[in-house]
């Protein structure tokens, strides 16, 4: 072989790799959200305890979902009057709540079986996966659509998912407002029930 | 006498609503800030909820529990029954929304489930492949005419609603806008009963809840403030409803995410 010839398909071989490699990093939101709705669902259908799923849930969520994200969120207006000393007790109370939350809600269900669709670019921050969970003999299909954060085209995170138009993150935010608010705007009776949630 | 008091009754809910009627290309409803909620009389609301919590624990749950022990073959008869008698209002809404093709789809689909199907116990039209069945009310009708929701309420025994859906609600059963009304309640035709009406309202407030049992449980053990969550859930879904739109960031107000960035 020629040095010209080997040039020319080591020149190769490196440019189908790197563009393999470019792939593999940049992963497109619905491939996320479909690998994401797997996972899950491969350890919501297995033998596990009801613990062990919502452990394993939680790990999932704590790599794929931008919790910190929803967190200043649902506080909605609130945030701007908060310290940065309370900002980080509120985030790090919020964490906890969330995990709790998320995995047990999720824990509930048996087999989901999740069919992505398509994906809408919003901006550069954000892009919309529409997905379907698909029907059983007992529940019809439900739409799905998930608020995908693509700031980092590497790590994209789910931040928001919206079940027939009601977008769980918003339930969130009216619920936090409407605790804070009933309690004369003092966001220490929020951190009181977020509290109260975890030791639950 | 009682079309003036429906007339009078409907006229202060709509006055206490915000009517806002317009030509703009853009529905009002996508412009509003997704923070406002008009729960004007959340004391008196909360106190309701409360209420229907209590009812619902002691009379729907355990009556929606023994119905899903029914075979799957009567609940989903049972289902269709209801959904073909909920065309008759949703036919007129479409009409009033000016979706005359979904209004001529609808009858036909009224018909066809209604002769082929056995009263409706069958769902013939589906598998003659007919879109599924969107079903639209007076409320809905209201919004899409520019209507603001108005103040939240919650009714006693019938759950959340909003000053808009209640005038709708209304106009559509005793302002003569249901034809299953008119033919039990209204006007005696001797072939039906008020209980037929009442009947069928009420298993389809059993039907719903029996299909949703884990969805409110998981919800009140997680929710902090079940009525705010219950609030918010109505709010979008009513939302969502109301603009018809398969697309669901079409009824997104991105303004709240942006901010996320400002810290």
């Amino acid at each position: 072989m020629s040095v010209k010839k080997f040039l020319f398909k080591f020149s190769l071989i490196l440019i189908v790799f790197l563009t393999l490699v470019e792939r593999s990093f940049s992963l497109e939101p619905k491939e996320f959200v479909q690998s994401v709705a797997n996972e899950a669902s491969l350890i919501l259908t297995k033998n596990f305890t009801k613990e062990e799923k919502v452990e394993k849930l939680e790990s999932i969520a704590e790599k794929t979902v931008d919790i910190r994200g929803i967190g200043y969120y649902s506080l909605g207006a609130h945030r701007k009057n908060l310290s940065d000393d309370k900002k980080k007790e509120y985030l790090n109370i919020f964490e906890k709540y969330f995990l709790k939350s998320f995995s047990s809600r999720l824990a509930e269900y048996t087999d989901p079986k999740i069919r992505v669709d398509s994906q809408k670019k919003l901006n550069e921050k954000y892009t919309m996966v529409s997905s379907v969970l698909l029907a059983t003999k007992e529940k019809p299909e439900v739409k799905i659509d998930w608020r995908i954060v693509t700031k980092n085209p590497e790590k994209p995170l789910i931040i928001d998912v919206v079940i027939e138009g009601v977008s769980l993150a918003k339930v969130q935010k009216e619920e936090f407002n409407s605790i804070i608010q009933s309690n004369n705007g003092d966001i220490n009776a929020l951190l009181t029930s977020l509290k109260e949630f975890i030791n639950k | 006498m009682k079309k003036f008091l429906i007339i009078t009754i409907a006229s202060i809910l709509l006055s206490l609503s915000n009517v806002n009627a317009g030509t703009d290309e853009e529905n009002s409803l996508s412009k509003k800030n997704p923070g406002e909620i008009k729960d004007c009389f959340e004391k008196v609301n909360r106190g309701i909820f409360a209420f229907n919590q209590g009812l619902d624990n002691a009379v729907f749950e355990p009556l929606a529990k023994g119905y899903r022990k029914l075979p799957v073959p009567i609940r989903h008869g049972t289902g269709n029954v209801l959904d073909n008698l909920s065309t008759l209002v949703t036919i007129p809404n479409n009409l009033l929304q000016g979706e005359i093709k979904k209004a001529g789809q609808n009858t036909v689909r009224f018909v066809v489930n209604t002769t082929l199907g056995i009263l409706g116990i069958f769902d013939p039209a589906s598998g003659l492949g007919f879109a599924a069945l969107e079903k639209e009310d007076y409320g809905q009708t209201l919004g899409a005419w520019g209507v603001g929701e108005g103040c939240y309420l919650v009714l006693p025994v019938l759950g959340p609603s909003t000053v808009r859906d209640t005038v709708g609600m209304l106009g559509g059963t005793i302002g003569g806008g249901d034809p299953w009304y008119n033919v039990t309640v209204a006007k005696d035709t001797h072939y039906f009963t008020d209980f037929d009406y009442y009947g069928t309202r009420a298993t389809a407030g059993i039907d719903f809840r029996a299909k949703n049992i884990e969805s409110f449980e998981n919800l009140e053990q997680n929710s902090m403030d079940f009525y705010a969550s219950v609030r918010s859930l109505y709010l979008q879904d009513r939302e969502q409803k109301i603009l018809n739109s398969k697309k669901i960031i079409d009824t997104m107000d991105d303004g709240d995410w942006e901010e996320i960035e400002s810290d």
